[in-house]
């Protein structure tokens, strides 16, 4: 066996961790140990999100891939820990603190610094750069004591009109600043986009709120009275007021150590490497930003990642060399789409450029091709970049015929079907051919994008590339002949949300109506339930209205939850957990008097068992009879509303989060859906109600309320993710409405809010859209669903009672009504009853029989 | 005479159960036998099927609860329990959703023969298959 050999990275970012994490992947034999040097004091995280800081992330959950990583015995991260010198006589590395670091193979992943030019007045107070999360966690700190202070809104400049300048004009915004971008240059990301992108992407932009300046030199930046940053002042004489600035003029590799340790420097700095990624020393490998490869450092993740790989595969005896930056972005900047891609500025000669433009939506779109317009060589799209995922990978490839329908608005017809080759690049941030993707589905045997995720790594980073990984998969599944159907069942060729419009636009509203026109068949219990949680939806009819009882499962069939014996257990509805003396005395009462197992549950309710299917209508008339109603613990519906106790008792509450949920849960209560739906509601930050892990959370803020959507346990967990911050209760209402009914209509059978969130094309910020600002233009018809839902509540199980026909359907036997079930057996157990088992059965331990559980009263 | 779903049955042994018109189509009832419990279905097309109701993978008595349905041209019934789904014709148990049986329980359900007569159904205990 070899020796094992020590790597040590300097540098802790994304492209240190993508290294070591493909090193940890493929060095099966674990020969190399790899030692992690960051100098920030967290492990790696994914900088580009670093904006969502503002919309309420921790800095967690930027970390990247599984925090196991770093337990793995063969890896070792040193947080704070800044290398201050290379001796590569010595093969060691010394950081600030004297800690020498011997080893056999360096590899440089320093990355770049942000850039600010030498200004006057750069070194003032509120003058910031956007690089780290304690750079964006600073800015914040500052922009919110200034916004105290001024008693008015904090004015923001950011100097710098490309990517970063942008994604800090966002911040700013998110932070309740005003923001002025001020660009050198004559438009906006000049970089990226040609002069129309420019100018559709400063309209999309000035729309949301913030100025634009371009052509603008800074000169200097004033200090106020306080000596903090005032006043920017213009070469062309001009001048601005500003309360706080950020400079976003571009980054520089971080090549000092390179440097001092006389390794060969690129012209414009970074430390030169070979295709290899090896520096003119073969124990030193330089990746990412500060590397400068084939001429040039570059400042994107996705080459940063591609080196990593390379130098990863060269270390373990791998023949790989870099294959040229794929320069390619699609960004939301301040929800603006704006992707570059290929020969975006037609620089290949008889290049041809063929443009789609339209002011007033404000979008602009551009190919550009070949001379004999059939090969696609890049493009920009500004506006909607819906076309990007499938663009991309088509560079080097024939377009067909009209390659102009793929400029056409989305929706507006067939985009053509090319199939990709093999080797297209699907997804950029991993580097994953469409090959790849191919290969996962034929030999690993993937089925699922979750499959094809895991296996290949594809749409894991900034994921828009998923809605085309889908396509190749499903392409590929119905090649291999695996259906890749949606279907419902053998009855239903639709997916569930096709058959919920299906039934919506047809209004048909029985079972026979809808298999008729819409299946084959007589149904079965996978279609039928799932036909009545649709009808029930659309509806709020009674569950067992006309023909449906014979469509519910289980439970919804007689609206209990059906235990292992065959009897069901009953849980009152106590709104948000509150509830009166004489109700939980009632419950207790109800439960002595019929011989019922009592427990609490998780969701703030009584829960009783061993009730027979005839004893139900006389346990809910008890409840009935006291203002009380049974509720749903089963069905694919609102189950419950947890709450804190909040700001009436809490001594830490800042709003009344018990009555929210009240109200929450009275205002959903018997909202049918695809799955099962939990709300809960906490009163401060500290969440004591656990909201983040239901489908929806509510947590008070001293402002109003934030709402956190997707949040699952069970067998996947998940935390919810914000959607909207600090808003009234009114609000709260509206957007949980439309967020509910949006699911309810869209969602696959079976599927909960989490993993619908995940593949929803464009994922929680396109479902944002949906709700917040009406892109698809349905909220008011969502609205009116659900008030209709709420205007028709009524209480199921009381209906039951007032309803001979259907009462008729709880009797034990149809020649024997009131006969109890001979089979059901019981034993004592810490002073309570439970189901006999099958051995206790065998041997007479049987010590309760059902003639003895008669009721009492 | 209505329908029969199955072999013609024994009038000495067979059992008075109901009136056919006290069956909803496609909602089971049980019924009591003796000792015996029964899930009897009348079917969308008017046929009548009584199968045994206890349950072979759960041991529970709840077949009569559960969701009829068809797999192809077979007239089926699933549990409630844990969904298995059994032929109604012949008792096959069609999906075991990977479970087994309880122990000592057949996966099979036993059919019972049904006779609707005169508007009255009668189930045939003795004259099984």
């Amino acid at each position: 066996m070899t020796e094992t050999k020590r790597i040590v990275v300097v540098g802790g970012g994304m492209v240190a961790h993508r290294f070591t994490e493909a090193m940890r992947d493929r060095d099966a034999d674990g020969q190399h140990h790899i030692t992690v040097l960051g100098e920030e004091p967290r492990a790696p995280y994914d900088r580009v999100a670093l904006t969502s800081y503002f919309t309420g992330k921790d800095p967690e959950e930027l970390s990247l891939g599984t925090p196991e990583l770093w337990d793995d015995p063969r890896v070792t991260l040193h947080r704070d820990a800044l290398v201050t010198r290379i001796d590569r006589e010595a093969r060691e590395v010394e950081d600030g603190a004297g800690r020498r670091f011997p080893y056999d193979h360096l590899v440089m992943a320093t990355g770049s610094y942000a850039w600010s030019p030498p200004m006057e007045g750069a070194d003032l107070p509120g003058v910031f750069v956007y690089r780290t999360i304690d750079d964006v966690a600073a800015l914040r700190l500052y922009v919110e004591a200034r916004a105290k202070e001024l008693r008015r809104p904090v004015r923001g400049a950011v100097i710098g009109g490309g990517l970063l300048g942008l994604e800090a004009a966002g911040a700013l915004q998110g932070l309740g600043a005003t923001s002025t971008v001020i660009q050198f240059a004559d438009r906006l990301m000049n970089l990226q986009v040609d002069e129309g992108g420019g100018h559709a992407l400063s309209r999309l932009i000035e729309n949301l709120g913030v100025s634009v300046r371009c052509n603008t030199a800074t000169q200097a930046i004033k200090p106020d009275k306080s000596g903090r940053a005032g006043r920017l002042t213009f070469a062309d004489g001009g001048e601005m007021l500003v309360d706080v600035v950020i400079f976003a003029t571009g980054v520089r590799p971080r090549d000092e150590l390179g440097r001092e340790a006389g390794l060969a420097m690129g012209e414009r700095g970074g430390v030169v490497v070979d295709d290899t990624c090896l520096t003119d020393d073969p124990a030193i490998s330089a990746i990412g930003e500060v590397a400068c490869i084939q001429g040039a450092c570059i400042g994107l993740i996705a080459p940063g990642n591609t080196m990593a790989e390379i130098a990863v595969d060269r270390l373990l005896g791998g023949q790989s060399t870099f294959p040229g930056a794929d320069t390619s972005a699609k960004l939301k900047l301040l929800g603006v789409d704006v992707a570059s891609f290929g020969d975006a500025f037609a620089q290949t000669p008889g290049a041809l450029e063929l443009v789609y433009a339209d002011p007033v939506a404000g979008v602009y779109k551009k190919l550009v091709l070949t001379d004999d317009a059939r090969t696609l060589l890049g493009g920009i799209l500004v506006g909607d970049a819906s076309a990007y995922a499938s663009l991309r990978p088509m560079v080097g490839s024939d377009l067909g015929e009209d390659p102009a329908a793929w400029l056409l608005p989305e929706g507006s017809g067939e985009r053509p079907s090319v199939e990709l080759p093999d080797e297209a690049n699907v997804c950029s941030c991993n580097n994953v051919s469409a090959g790849a993707i191919r290969c996962a589905v034929t030999d690993e045997g993937c089925t699922d994008i979750a499959g094809v995720k895991a296996c290949t790594k594809a749409g894991t980073s900034c994921g828009s590339c998923l809605p085309l990984v889908k396509k190749i998969m499903g392409t590929e599944l119905e090649k291999a002949g695996i259906e890749v159907s949606n279907a419902l069942c053998e009855h239903f060729d639709m997916s569930r949300a096709q058959l919920f419009s299906a039934i919506q636009v047809s209004e048909l509203r029985t079972f026979s109506e809808i298999i008729e026109r819409f299946g084959v068949g007589r149904g079965c219990d996978l279609c039928k339930p799932a036909i009545a949680s649709i009808l029930a939806s659309l509806y709020n009819e009674h569950v067992l209205a006309q023909d449906r009882a014979a469509l519910q499962d289980t439970n919804d069939r007689v609206m209990a939850n059906m235990q292992k014996d065959g009897t069901y257990s009953v849980v009152p509805r106590v709104p948000g957990g509150e509830i009166l003396p004489e109700h939980l005395i009632l419950i207790g009462q109800i439960a002595q008097d019929y011989g019922l197992y009592t427990k609490i549950t998780g969701g703030q309710r009584i829960d009783l068992f061993g009730a027979r299917l005839e004893q139900l209508p006389s346990i809910w008339k008890r409840l009935v009879d006291a203002g009380m109603e049974s509720g749903h613990a089963y069905g694919k519906s609102l189950r419950t509303v947890k709450s804190c106790v909040g700001s009436t008792w809490c001594r830490y509450g800042v709003q009344d989060s018990v009555g929210m949920a009240i109200a929450l849960e009275l205002r959903y209560r018997g909202l049918r859906s695809p799955h099962k739906l939990k709300l809960g509601v906490s009163g401060c930050a500290r969440e004591c109600a656990e909201a983040r892990g239901k489908d929806v959370g509510v947590i008070a803020t001293d402002k109003g309320w934030n709402i956190y959507v997707g949040g699952n346990g069970g067998f996947t967990p998940k935390h919810a993710q914000l959607l909207v911050e600090d808003v009234d209760g009114a609000t709260v209402f509206q957007v949980i409405d439309r967020y509910l009914m949006y699911y309810i209509r869209t969602a696959d059978r079976l599927q909960r809010t989490a993993p619908w969130q995940e593949e929803h094309e464009g994922g929680l910020e396109a479902i944002r859209e949906v709700i917040m600002e009406d892109s698809l233009g349905i909220c008011a018809d969502l609205d009116e669903h659900m008030a209709r839902h709420i205007d028709s509540y009524e209480d199921e199980w009381k209906a039951v009672l007032n309803d001979p026909e259907r009462l008729a359907q709880f009797t034990s036997f149809v020649n024997a009504p009131d006969q109890p079930d001979p089979s059901l057996a019981y034993v004592e157990q810490r002073g309570q009853r439970r189901p006999a088992t099958a051995s206790e059965r065998e041997s007479g331990a049987v010590l309760i029989a059902p003639s003895t559980l008669e009721v009492r009263s | 005479m209505t329908t029969t779903a199955s072999a013609p049955t024994d009038q000495a042994t067979r059992v008075l159960v109901c009136a056919y018109d006290r069956l909803t189509p496609d909602l089971g009832v049980a019924a009591l036998i003796g000792d015996t419990q029964v899930a009897l279905f009348r079917l969308a097309d008017g046929s009548v099927h009584a199968v045994q109701n206890l349950c072979p993978f759960s041991g529970a008595s709840v077949l009569s609860r559960g969701i009829t349905g068809t797999r192809g041209d077979v007239p089926t019934i699933a549990s409630p329990i844990y969904k298995q789904v059994f032929s109604l014709i012949d008792g096959t148990c069609l999906v075991t959703m990977d479970k087994e049986p309880q122990a000592g329980i057949a996966p099979d359900l036993v059919v019972h023969p049904v006779t609707v007569d005169n508007g009255q159904v009668y189930i045939d205990l003795a004259g099984g298959p």
